[in-house]
């Protein structure tokens, strides 16, 4: 059995405007130690469908379906228990490392807490093994900067320190929402080798979430391509940019420029994301899609799975895209 | 911190320099003297008293006497009291109001912060509407309208409390004061409190916390409780000079005797020494109290930098 | 307060604005009377006050009495004689020197909602150009203009209006202006951060790259798209002056007979609650209902133009 199993997935938030659909029907699966990449643009549903998990949506979210963990399903668990997962099995790492560590906590306590939480451990020694993730995510004079606030360190460093806090209790899973969006190119590949680097050395599984289907095709073995709340394509990384099964896909790699090609402007898909307050009945990319045909507005056809475990979301066969 | 302070007191002097030269100014620039109602004091009299205070001098003379001696702490004799100086007014007055600010601020910081704490932990149920529509009810009670308002209730019709007099601080003289004095402040802070502490909950950081498992009390306490402050430390300044403020208004109705009726009474009775002496000893503590809350920011917020 | 730094969040709230105003457009008044027209307590405060400034205008054509005529006959037994009652066409009762209270008070809600309104104006006008030529000159300028704010805000105001009353006499337009003129140090803080962030628009940058006049600047373009926060923190000024206005006459430091405001006729019902109660309750009563419909009113104007907080 998959170490993480996830069966139509359902996520809405109650507003004063009406029910906003953030998530439909997802459902993926993964193994100890591997990496999935859920890529799609903003809006898409990625982060929302990975705080279910984690039972952090806000208070106005309606969340259905199944996940089951290492065998035990999380949703609508109790908050004590559902705290008893939370970083020791399952860490976690947001976007922003400037908004996600508190800035009014020396980043000694914000690590040390989490140590104390779960293991139970002194202070003293907790101090300790935090000095020694620092070490791992590789701070520099880590003994001397643990003491300081989290301003005082820079945007890459910031996050080498959520990274060190989600992984102090060695978790089976390491969720990264984003992890280097907010941060500089050059830090980017930094953050990302050391992500790699330290899932071989805990045999973490980690669930990337990303816009970047560069990050994605650098370090993950599946990818879950999500449009407007929905998955669109599920494939092995490898598989998927060979040979691309969802007109989606392969405009978001017509997006990437090339270094090896001479291109006049940057390819871009048209349109706007769809308005998941008023999501049309049938494929929620017909507007922006390119070989869309009129019943895409109405209906949408049940994912179609075809080779080795991969899944499509289309009305039309592969060979039309 | 040392030179935080050095740089305090370099905006702190000339404040109370203009507050003292602004007042003298005014208070000078009123049309007759203290002394213009004692009809049938003969012209030498006259003359006599206006030398003891200082009158018949040039009045940059007057001004420069008079920042002088305040600079020794002396805020010289009262025109209208002629047997006291203006200090042992204040001496005696002011430590009345003290007690009563003090327990008015304690009462606001600890009632206000804690219901608007529960208030914005329950949100949307049963005990955030209970305080927040007493909040609502609380803020547009002004202590010049409790302070009657609980003396008719109190003291006229349930004769519960007394309806004034100090009898050395007693609980019973002081319970109406108090209440008449923090209402509104209590209810103020309150709703700050509820939404500064609604905001922070919202923030990524206590997202952060959620996902590394802490239990819920500890988020609150260890994780927002000291950003969910911020708002009502920046609160804290207005509301103590309104407190200072509103003890006038409390010696009035209840006729404790503290440094408001002083006050007032130095007002209508052109009585500039003791105007001007209590004036300035509002100013300075409005700017000590102001310089202990930016130190209050700095331990709160550690971004913050002196 | 009675110190206009009672509303904390006013600063946050000006920064969305400004970003709102900017990215949105004209689309935000239309969303923000929407959502205004939804919170229901602040309709209702809106039509209240209304009302109110319809009293405070013609009350006294609701009664044949007028507002000096002493009742000498009911005087000696005021506990008794002098009760409201409609049958004696004292609606509100007898004040405690024997004039109709009911006349008394709209004479009193005339004074009190024109010291709100026009010590706001005055608060607001004073405030708006000092915080935008501040913001708008900046360097120098900015620094000894926000230094100055600084002194001016460690002053107890409250004494320095008491002691010019106690100086210059009790007169109504003076209290305007005093009032008024100590009040508008947080408008002035607030319009100053506006103009900053404006500032750095392209708009304002190419009128200043084609050397249109600072001042024209400034009354142009600066001003107007700051109206939003103005118009909210005028708002939440009234009710403060309104205050600060009946704490002074409260004292007998205020208005003076033959005039009266909501603080000069709760002071008096206040000597005579013992035997006369209903003259305090009366324009307390007043009072208290105008300040709680100008706090909905606030909550709803905030709640329709900051909707980062729904």
């Amino acid at each position: 059995m998959a170490m993480l199993e996830v069966n139509n997935l359902e996520v809405a938030f109650d507003t004063p405007d009406g029910t906003l659909q953030a998530v439909r029907g997802l459902s993926y699966q993964l193994e100890a130690g591997q990496t999935l990449g859920i890529v799609g643009e903003s809006g898409a549903g990625k982060s929302q469908g990975v705080f279910a998990l984690m039972g952090l949506l806000p208070d106005n979210a309606r969340v259905s379906g199944e996940v089951i963990f290492e065998g035990e399903p999380l949703l609508n668990l109790p908050e004590k228990r559902m705290n008893q997962i939370r970083a020791a099995r399952i860490g976690m790492i947001f976007q922003d490392p400037m908004t996600s560590l508190n800035p009014f906590m020396k980043v000694s306590d914000q690590l040390i807490e989490v140590l104390v939480q779960h293991k139970g451990i002194s202070r003293k020694q907790a101090l300790q093994e935090s000095l020694q993730m620092l070490d791992a995510v590789r701070i520099p004079e880590a003994r001397n900067r643990i003491h300081c606030y989290p301003h005082e360190f820079s945007g890459g460093m910031r996050q080498r320190v959520m990274i060190a806090m989600s992984l102090l209790c060695r978790p089976r899973l390491l969720i990264a929402d984003e992890p280097t969006t907010a941060l500089d190119v050059t830090v980017q590949a930094q953050v990302m080798d050391l992500l790699r680097e330290l899932q071989q050395e805990f045999n973490t599984a980690i669930i990337l979430i990303t816009h970047d289907l560069g990050v994605v095709a650098g370090s993950c073995d599946q990818t879950l391509v999500m449009y407007g709340g929905q998955m669109m394509e599920f494939a092995a990384t490898r598989d998927l940019f060979r040979e691309p099964a969802h007109p989606y896909t392969k405009g978001l790699m017509g997006a990437i420029p090339r270094i090896d090609e001479q291109m006049e402007e940057l390819v871009t898909i048209p349109g706007n994301p769809p308005n998941l307050m008023n999501l049309p009945p049938g494929c929620p990319f017909c507007d922006r899609c390119p070989v869309a045909e009129p019943r895409c507005y109405h209906e949408l056809d049940p994912p179609e799975q075809f080779g080795a475990e991969r899944i499509r979301v289309c009305n039309l066969p592969r060979e039309a895209i | 911190m040392f030179s935080f302070i050095i740089r305090r007191l370099a905006v702190a002097v000339p404040t109370i320099l203009t507050l003292i030269t602004v007042s003298f100014v005014l208070m000078h620039a009123a049309p007759g003297g203290p002394f213009t109602n004692e009809r049938n004091v003969p012209e030498a009299v006259m003359e006599n008293i206006e030398a003891k205070y200082n009158l018949d001098k040039p009045l940059w003379q007057q001004y420069l006497i008079y920042v002088g001696n305040v600079a020794q702490g002396d805020l010289g004799p009262s025109f209208r009291y002629k047997d006291f100086t203006v200090n042992e007014l204040i001496e005696s007055s002011f430590p009345r109001s003290a007690y009563i600010g003090a327990w008015s601020f304690l009462f606001v910081v600890v009632f206000g912060v804690g219901l608007g704490v529960v208030a914005a932990l329950k949100q949307n149920r049963w005990p955030d509407y209970t305080v927040m529509t007493a909040a609502m009810i609380g803020v547009v009670f002004p202590n010049f309208v409790m302070a009657p308002l609980l003396v008719l209730l109190f003291a006229v019709t349930l004769r519960w409390l007394p309806a004034g007099g100090w009898e050395g601080g007693q609980v019973e003289y002081i319970v109406l004061p108090i209440i008449a004095m923090a209402t509104s402040y209590i209810a103020q802070v309150a709703r700050i409190t509820r939404s500064s502490m609604i905001e922070t909950l919202r923030s990524p950081f206590i997202r952060t916390a959620r996902a590394k498992g802490i239990p819920r009390h500890k988020i609150v306490l260890r994780h927002a409780l000291k950003p969910a402050l911020i708002p009502v430390v920046s609160y804290l300044g207005p509301a103590f000079v309104g407190i200072i403020t509103g003890s006038v208004i409390i010696d009035q109705v209840f006729s404790t005797g503290g440094i408001g009726q002083h006050f007032v009474n130095g007002a209508i009775n052109r009585d500039y020494s003791l105007i001007l002496g209590v004036t300035i000893l509002v100013g300075v503590l409005t700017i000590v109290f102001n310089a202990a809350v930016d130190i209050l920011y700095t331990w709160l917020d550690p971004r913050v930098r002196y | 307060m009675f110190f206009s730094d009672k509303h904390a969040g006013m600063g946050e709230l000006a920064d969305t604005l400004a970003e709102d105003a900017y990215t949105e457009g004209r689309s935000l008044w239309r969303d923000a009377r929407r959502r205004f027209m939804g919170h229901r307590a602040a309709v209702a405060s809106l039509v209240v006050l209304v009302l109110l400034l319809l009293f405070s205008a013609f009350g006294q054509f609701l009664s044949p009495l007028d507002n000096e005529s002493i009742d000498w006959a009911s005087l000696p037994n005021l506990d008794e004689d002098g009760v409201p009652s409609l049958a004696s066409q004292h609606y509100f009762g007898l004040d405690p020197i024997g004039r109709d209270l009911y006349q008394r008070t709209v004479q009193g809600s005339r004074i009190s909602l024109m010291v709100g309104v026009l010590g706001a104006l005055t608060a607001v006008v004073i405030g708006t150009l000092y915080g935008a030529i501040s913001g708008y000159v900046g360097g120098r300028t900015d620094a000894i203009m926000m230094r100055t704010l600084e002194v001016l805000s460690a002053f107890p105001f409250m004494f320095l209006v008491i002691v010019l009353m106690a100086v210059f006499g009790r007169n109504v337009l003076l209290i305007f202006v005093a009032i008024g003129a100590v009040s508008w140090l947080n408008m002035a803080r607030i319009v100053r951060g506006q103009t900053l962030s404006l500032k750095r628009k392209e708009y304002i940058e190419a009128a200043m790259s084609v050397g249109v006049h600072p001042l024209l600047i400034v009354l142009r373009h600066i001003v107007p798209n700051v109206l939003g926060v103005v118009i909210v923190y005028a708002t939440l000024l009234v009710p403060e002056m309104i205050l600060f206005e009946s704490f002074i006459s409260f004292l007998g430091l205020g208005v003076s007979e033959p005039y009266t405001s909501w603080g000069a006729l709760i002071s008096e019902g206040a000597d005579a609650m013992w035997t006369a109660p209903w003259t305090l309750i009366f324009p307390m009563l007043m009072l208290v209902l105008t300040l709680f419909c100008f706090n909905f009113l606030g909550d709803g104007l905030r709640d329709a133009l900051d909707p980062k907080d729904r």
